[in-house]
């Protein structure tokens, strides 16, 4: 048997150590250097009327798309990678903005409208105690836990059953969406506590610091870009990792991977679980800098949106999803300043052109077997045989 | 010890032994059976059979796929089975994997292991192979990726995620991939492979989990003469370590498997049922066999 | 209501006078037609105790501002033709003279004189809806002795009955205990939400004390109580089956083109709007060019509304869905963004705001069942029009040629082609005719709701429900689902709310997919999971 093989550990294995090459190291670097760096020098530093000058709106809509980045992030471990399409992730996001939002809401204290240690909504609704559901919220520990539990609780309930009657497919997208509707309904309510249509707004303080000011933003900028960088580390890493393959080899063949003695059900329900808790603390992160949360947040079609930041930058890339996110966003941003009528039809045409079109995406258009780069390789490669 | 002290503990486990295989002989399977006769850790072989299979019937609206199907495989035996198409046959092996639920009868693994109440991943942890007709590998993952897959480590999220493989498990993954002629393959994606090769992976990840018992459903369609020749040589080297039920149409690979050997048993199913058991040179001398294969 | 109770008291005093006798003079009519309201009031009510056939006529016309006054004279035009109100000869218009104004106050007491005038015309009809418009009122003691004239003076035995029921009403409270037992003995007969209230009031603990008609009384509330509860139950399952049929017509062209075809249509909520847009042109469209036959627009809008969606249909299948069969997620999300742009375009062409779409005639108005239970037109038509797309549908599929093709290719394509049929021309007509059922849905709800760029998004979500309830490939499933979804709807929102019935239904349907994974009415074996 040995004369025939080589020493497989030499020849067999591939390279896992580092999670990331040469080049995919240097650019987390650059990334986290702009975060933590440039960005803030730039927004704090340099003055306004410089070319090289910041604004705030700039950096409140980085940091706004940086939350939907971390939400696309998650929208590929399970779609990109486990082939779960979800469309109410969404309210995922939404439960962990209400959480932070509920905590941002006693901090107002008594600076509300009505000079009442309550917030305005309550006030208003003639509430003189705090429902059962406020109790821990003025303990930013507490309420932080919230932020990953209330989701996090919530798919796993969710995923269980759904799991469980082996619901796939089509029809899994379609409870998801309608688990988001009822979600959107009941947050909709008045009584349910939650603000009813108009949410949480007018935040004053965060930790008995007050919000507005431009060093509290960059700090809260910092935290979000280093959160996502910090999410895409971890998403690599269980990618590379066996959970990751299997997962892979549940979205192709689920059978067999049954078969082969593993259960699909709980490896779904982990990355599942896992992903509404990365929602929900994007949820936490985007609710202090935008200053709002609303129920709009769980429309089924915000959560559509969130597949196609995913489908649109390159499904089971992990990078594709945060370019996916801040292109759709971006054009967005530009579309509804500059020709708002029309933003609808891009972002439809957006969704026809990519499934058509661009299966895999920006990143595989780039990166691809079919992509720019291949075709520069092999352009040159070409001519660089001819030549000789 | 002394030896009044021995007999008692003789007789003690002379008790048990009796309490325990009455228990075995009695009322066994059927789905009132209670939870304490089942034992899905030991697979128990002392009475020959490694599969059971009593009046199975299967019917999907009124069509009856299984009709009273009774069949027993000895341990280490080699049984091949053959049929016309809609015979049952991809059923029997549904319902034996988990796939399907019979509507009665009972299956068991060994004399103990009730296989009708266990789910499709808990019957291939205690042993049980499928391979299917048409391969099912992951065809993103590379070669060398799917049979990491397969080998038989723990299958829990928690031990996936901190998974490294040990110097034992990579020499059994290149071992599995000398004996399925795959080893210059081990890094392309098995969705380039040609169909003999995935025929191959899937029987690759098979083996690699040491099973017990091995369903193999058609598992040389659509491969060459010489890729046949190759199956039925591992197969044969498979046999007394394993026990194997292969369902074939090429009776060109059955004569190779079964060799001419009247001990080595061919099944012909029917209409869901068992038409005739025995060697193959008996099998294809019955008169009824043929009426069902030719036609009158 | 209080306007009515007032003019109603107001009349009743008036008829207690005895010895009524009707005429009218000049004074009398000088008296109501000018000066000051409340004076003017009086001196109707006067007139009322002991007007004529002429004061009804005089009322109607100071109602609909036919009445002028010059000097003492007092005139009704009417048609052009001038008359003296008081003796009806004929005059002429004096010049200067002024028009009578009405406001609220006067118009409610000539409307209620008139009415009370009205129970004792002479034509029965007349009788009729007087008694009926008096029985709304919420009725006392003050009433009591224009009712008891009344009563005496009916000769239809139905309205007898009836001015019977409202005496025992207002007797129930009388001082003479007799009358109040017989009074509650009565009342039992009634099938009235309102008198089910009074008879609780009256067991209240302010009402009566006389243990012997209090028993009386609880024994007439039960019965009517139980009487209502019909009413109420029916209501619930009729709203339940309309909501039904609703979702049937929804449902039904999604089970074409999800359950045969296998194409999730996301954007099949806007080809049930672009149906109701339809259908508000040809409504525009025949009020500006055929306003004689207004109200059969609708029966216009059918087809044209199946066309146009049919239309659109065919050209998403040719230009987009065609090239993502066998991608179900990817059909999602492109037909998703198809939505997006088909709302933005209705938006663009019609404005973002709801544009209005009436009910014919023949639509308007229901059919009261109890009288706690009105069922509307409109909903009865839906129903019976479901019914019928249902039978076309299934006929279709079934029986014809057409249908036939459509089994074959989407059980199998390969086959289908290989016997010579054009699969792609098959999958587009079978696309368009859901497309089309899709339309024909729009319809319906343009009749029954409001009609904006969002209709669809309301419907999506519950449509898809129903065919995942239902199961795929199966039409019956389909019809089960829509109607068992719709009463369950309904049932749980007059428990609960319209917010938690459609989270109780959510939780339901996942549980029951815990059980039935692929629906009601699966197909089962090898070729379902394909």
């Amino acid at each position: 048997m040995s004369a025939v093989l080589t020493p497989p550990s030499v020849a067999l294995v591939p390279r896992r150590g580092l999670l990331l090459g040469i080049r995919g190291w240097a650019g987390v670097t650059i990334a986290l250097a702009v975060v933590a760096v440039i960005v803030p020098i730039a927004n704090l530093l340099v003055p306004g009327d410089s070319v090289f000058h910041l604004s705030d709106y700039a950096v409140q809509l980085v940091a706004k798309i940086m939350c939907y980045a971390m939400c696309a992030l998650a929208m590929d471990l399970i779609w990109g990678y486990t082939g779960i399409l979800s469309l109410g992730h969404g309210v995922f996001f939404a439960l962990g903005g209400y959480a932070m939002g509920m905590y941002l809401m006693r901090q107002i204290g008594s600076d509300g409208q009505y000079r009442l240690p309550m917030p305005d909504f309550m006030v208003f609704l003639n509430w003189k105690e705090f429902p059962w559901h406020w109790a821990v919220s003025d303990s930013f520990v507490a309420q932080m836990l919230l932020v990953v539990l209330a989701p996090g609780l919530l798919a796993f309930v969710f995923g269980f059953f759904a799991f469980r009657s082996r619901i796939k497919g089509v029809y899994f997208s379609i409870i998801t969406q309608a688990m988001t509707f009822a979600m959107m309904l009941l947050f909709f309510r008045n009584e349910t506590g939650f603000g009813g249509n108009n949410g949480f707004t007018d935040f004053k303080r965060i930790l008995g610091m007050p919000l507005a000011t431009p060093s509290m933003r960059m700090t809260l900028f910092v935290i979000t870009g280093c959160t996502l960088i910090a999410f895409f580390l971890m998403a690599r890493a269980i990618v590379e990792s066996k959970f990751g393959r299997v997962l892979q080899a549940i979205r192709d063949a689920e059978s067999r991977v049954m078969f082969t003695g593993y259960d699909p059900l709980r490896y779904k329900l982990a990355i599942w679980t896992l992903s509404a808790a990365m929602c929900g603390i994007a949820g936490a992160l985007y609710v202090p800098q935008v200053g709002i949360i609303n129920p709009s947040e769980m429309t089924p079609a915000a959560s559509i949106e969130i597949a196609i930041w995913t489908a649109v930058g390159g499904r089971a890339t992990l990078i594709g999803p945060i370019v996916g996110a801040f292109f759709v966003n971006g054009m967005k941003s530009w579309f509804t300043q500059a020709f708002p009528e029309f933003w609808l039809y891009a972002l439809g045409a957006m969704f026809i052109a990519v499934t058509l079109f661009l299966p895999q995406g920006i990143v595989g258009l780039v990166r691809g077997p079919d992509g720019v780069l291949a075709r520069l390789r092999r352009s040159t490669r070409r001519e660089g045989g001819s030549a000789s | 010890m002394t030896p009044e002290l021995m007999q008692a503990g003789a007789r003690a486990r002379r008790a048990a032994e009796l309490r325990s295989s009455a228990a075995a002989i009695g009322e066994s399977g059927g789905r009132e059976a209670s939870y304490s006769r089942i034992t899905t850790g030991e697979l128990d072989v002392t009475h020959g059979a490694i599969l059971y299979l009593d009046d199975i019937t299967v019917s999907f609206d009124g069509f009856k796929a299984l009709n009273a199907l009774s069949l027993s495989i000895s341990a280490g035996e080699m049984r091949c089975i053959i049929g016309p198409n809609g015979a049952g046959k991809t059923t029997m092996m549904d319902v034996i994997t988990g796939k399907t639920r019979p509507d009665a009868g009972r299956a068991f693994f060994g004399s103990t292991i009730d296989l009708l109440r266990m789910r499709e991943n808990e019957i291939a942890s205690i042993g049980v192979g499928r391979k299917f007709q048409k391969p099912t590998v992951f065809e993103h993952l590379s070669v060398f990726e799917n049979l990491e897959l397969a080998l038989k480590a723990d299958r829990g999220v928690r031990a996936s995620l901190f998974f490294r493989l040990t110097g034992e498990q990579l020499d059994r993954i290149g071992s599995t991939l000398v004996l399925i002629h795959l080893k210059d393959h081990a890094q392309r994606p098995a969705g380039l492979l040609s169909h003999g090769q995935k025929q191959w992976l899937e029987i690759g990840m098979l083996l690699i989990q040491n099973p017990k018992l091995l369903l193999l459903d058609e598992p040389v369609a659509g491969m060459t003469d010489e890729e046949t020749d190759r199956t039925a040589e591992l197969f044969l080297s498979l046999e007394s370590s394993h026990s194997l039920v292969i369902v074939e149409h090429d009776m060109k690979f059955i004569h190779a498997l079964t060799h001419g050997n009247p001990a080595k048993r061919v099944t012909v199913l029917h209409e869901g049922s068992v038409l005739a058991e025995g060697s193959l040179a008996d099998v294809q001398r019955n008169e009824k066999v043929v009426e069902v294969y030719l036609g009158r | 209501m209080l306007r009515k109770v007032v003019r109603w008291g107001v009349l009743a005093l008036a008829f207690a006078m005895p010895g009524a006798s009707f005429a009218l003079n000049a004074e009398q009519a000088l008296a109501i037609a000018a000066g000051d309201n409340d004076l003017r009031i009086v001196a109707l009510n006067a007139a009322v105790a002991r007007g004529d056939e002429r004061l009804a006529a005089f009322v109607q016309a100071m109602l609909d501002d036919e009445v002028k006054v010059a000097g003492p004279r007092v005139f009704i035009v009417h048609d052009g033709k001038t008359t003296d109100a008081a003796t009806g000869a004929a005059a002429t218009l004096p010049d200067g003279a002024e028009d009578v104004t009405n406001n609220n106050r006067t118009r409610g007491a000539l409307e209620a004189a008139l009415a009370g005038l009205r129970v004792f015309s002479p034509d029965v009809g007349v009788r009729r809806t007087a008694i009926a418009e008096l029985a709304k009122v919420s009725l006392d003691d003050r009433q009591l002795p224009l009712v008891e004239k009344a009563f005496a003076a009916e000769t239809d035995p139905a309205l007898k009955s009836q001015l019977e029921r409202m005496r025992s009403t207002m007797l129930v409270t009388s001082s003479d205990r007799g009358k109040r037992l017989a009074a509650a003995g009565d009342l039992a007969g009634s099938n009235q939400s309102a008198v089910a209230s009074l008879l609780q009031e009256r067991l209240g603990p302010s009402g009566e004390a006389d243990p012997e008609v209090r028993a009386a009384l609880q024994q007439a509330l039960t019965t009517v109580r139980a009487r209502l509860a019909w009413g109420e139950k029916l209501a619930v399952v009729f709203t339940g089956i309309s909501l039904g049929s609703v979702l049937l017509l929804v449902a039904l062209g999604l089970a074409i083109t999800y359950g045969l075809m296998g194409v999730i249509n996301m954007a099949h909520g806007e080809l049930m709007m672009i149906g109701a847009y339809t259908t508000y042109v040809v409504q525009n469209l025949f009020r500006q060019y055929l306003p004689g036959i207004f109200d059969a627009y609708v029966i216009a809008a059918i087809p044209a509304a199946f066309l146009v969606s049919a239309l659109v249909g065919a050209v998403l299948e040719r230009g987009v869905i065609r090239f993502l069969y066998g991608r179900p997620l990817e059909t999602l999300l492109a037909t998703w963004g198809i939505s997006l742009v088909l709302q933005q375009s209705v938006r663009s062409l019609f404005g973002a705001q709801n544009v209005p779409v009436e009910n014919p005639n023949w639509l308007s108005g229901g059919v009261e069942v109890m009288s706690n239970l009105v069922l509307p037109y409109n909903r009865i038509a839906i129903i019976a029009f479901a019914m019928i797309v249902l039978g076309g549908v299934a006929l279709l599929i079934a029986k014809t040629r057409f249908g036939l093709f459509i089994r074959g290719v989407t059980q199998n394509r390969r086959m289908a082609s290989c016997v010579g049929v054009d699969t792609a021309r098959i999958d587009m007509l079978a696309f368009s005719f859901g497309a089309g059922i899709a339309g024909l849905g729009g319809v319906a709800l343009s009749q029954i709701g409001n009609v904006g760029p969002d209709l669809g998004q309301s419907y999506i979500v519950d449509s898809f429900l129903v065919v995942v309830v239902g199961g795929v490939g199966q039409l019956a499933g389909t019809v089960v689902a829509a109607v068992g979804l719709g009463v369950l709807n309904k049932l749980f929102e007059g428990l609960a709310g319209a917010v938690l019935a459609k989270i109780a239904v959510l939780v339901i349907i996942v549980v029951f997919i815990q059980r039935k994974p692929s629906g009601l009415f699966a197909m089962k074996g090898r070729s379902a999971e394909a």
